[in-house]
């Protein structure tokens, strides 16, 4: 793989982590359990989408077939989407909701303050503009493993059972492969390794606040960075996707 | 016809800017936001950079429309507007006109400045302390992180018992 593959499918991982979990986040539109709530997911939604649009509008620069971030977004099969499996994973009850934002924030706030400093310039500017708004995402979803974890019996109870189901899916975002290697010996991004001490750290202080027990380190779900994806994925495009499969080049 | 020796100045340029209101916040232009980075002549074309305030805000491309249609009314027409991501927008770039007329607004102005502790630092952080636009008490409460657009945070003043937007500090 030359070195504008590897950064054609790093900034299709970049853009694709963003547009599955904002996707995600848009299905609690309408459906969340505070008027409030409703507008911050859509937000952050909103904010993750954005992201998106930068992220692959440059992978199909870079890859040079006249490919935009729309036609990247809609018209790729499931094989060919790049985002970790924890991102894809269904919203569940809000406590999986917030505890996947969580354990996904966490990480993506260590990442894109890396990718600021890439040597590729519009990786880095597209990560510092990003960093600001995953900054508070990761203050809200934080807030909110905090306050269901030392909430109610219930609430408790629910946010330890979504910490624990979700485990399985983080290991996958320290793992490096060819193309991260690629990427971190050019300088263009981090060592994924490096980011999984700060993330322990984080998430470790944040489960022992919210009297929460956070599973020991184990094995690890993985694959979606190679196309390998839960059943679930599937779904998510066949509702994303649909107008545009349906209506071939509809706009508005 | 404008050729170099009738263009308008950058800074003349400026002033008709300062007329073109936010799309979601009209109180304040898109100058007093900080959202025109630059004003240039090349040769005998006008580039307005402009940076978006959000990534995923959707009020970006309307006022790139809104720009170009002030600048066009105004006899320019070699215009090109570009879109500048670095350095990222920060809530320090809003001028101390438009924070005082987001107050008059009902919307509280920024209460900080941003780049400063990193969340890991700032999770031990006490909430801000911000005060009413309308009766300028600080015995308020925040609602929710995001008001009616993903720049404001929603609060609610105890005393005067009024809900109000605060411009969330990035």
């Amino acid at each position: 793989m030359n070195q504008q593959d590897a950064l054609f499918e790093y900034l299709l991982r970049l853009g694709d982590n963003a547009l599955i979990l904002g996707h995600r986040l848009s299905e609690w539109c309408g459906h969340s359990p505070a008027l409030e709530e409703d507008l911050a997911l859509s937000n952050v939604a909103l904010d993750l989408i954005g992201q998106t649009q930068l992220w692959l509008n440059l992978a199909g620069e870079v890859e040079g077939k006249g490919r935009d971030a729309d036609k990247l977004a809609y018209l790729r099969d499931g094989r060919d989407f790049r985002n970790v499996l924890l991102v894809e994973q269904p919203n569940g009850d809000f406590a999986v909701t917030m505890a996947r934002q969580f354990y996904f924030d966490a990480w993506h706030y260590l990442l894109l303050r890396e990718l600021a400093g890439s040597r590729d310039p519009r990786i880095a500017e597209i990560a510092a503009k990003g960093l600001k708004e995953v900054t508070y995402h990761l203050e809200r979803s934080r807030d909110w493993v905090l306050r269901l974890g030392d909430g109610t019996e219930e609430s408790h109870r629910r946010m330890q059972t979504a910490i624990e189901d979700l485990w399985m899916y983080t290991g996958e975002l320290f793992e490096s492969d060819e193309i991260d290697q690629a990427m971190a010996g050019e300088g263009l991004g981090p060592d994924l390794a490096t980011l999984q001490e700060p993330w322990l750290g984080l998430v470790r202080a944040t489960a022992e606040e919210a009297t929460l027990s956070l599973p020991q380190p184990g094995w690890a779900q993985k694959g979606g960075k190679r196309g390998i994806h839960s059943e679930h994925l599937g779904y998510i495009l066949a509702d994303l996707q649909f107008l545009q499969r349906a209506y071939p080049n509809a706009t508005w | 016809m404008i050729d170099s020796l009738t263009q308008p100045d950058p800074d003349q340029i400026r002033n008709w800017l300062a007329d073109v209101p936010d799309p979601e916040v009209p109180a304040v232009s898109v100058m007093d936001l900080g959202i025109v980075r630059d004003v240039q002549w090349q040769d005998d074309e006008l580039v307005v950079a402009i940076t978006p305030t959000y990534s995923g805000c959707p009020a970006t491309s309307v006022i790139a429309f809104e720009i170009e249609a002030a600048l066009r009314a105004k006899g320019i027409d070699r215009l090109r507007i570009e879109r500048r991501l670095s350095p990222p927008w920060t809530t320090d770039w809003i001028t101390q006109e438009g924070r005082q007329r987001l107050q008059a607004y009902g919307i509280a102005p920024p209460a900080e400045t941003a780049g400063g502790p990193s969340p890991f630092d700032r999770f031990l952080r006490k909430d801000l302390v911000i005060a009413c636009p309308r009766c300028q008490s600080e015995n308020t409460e925040r609602v929710s992180e995001f008001g009616s657009t993903p720049c404001k945070a929603q609060y609610r003043c105890r005393d005067c018992l009024e809900p109000f937007d605060y411009f969330k500090c990035i």
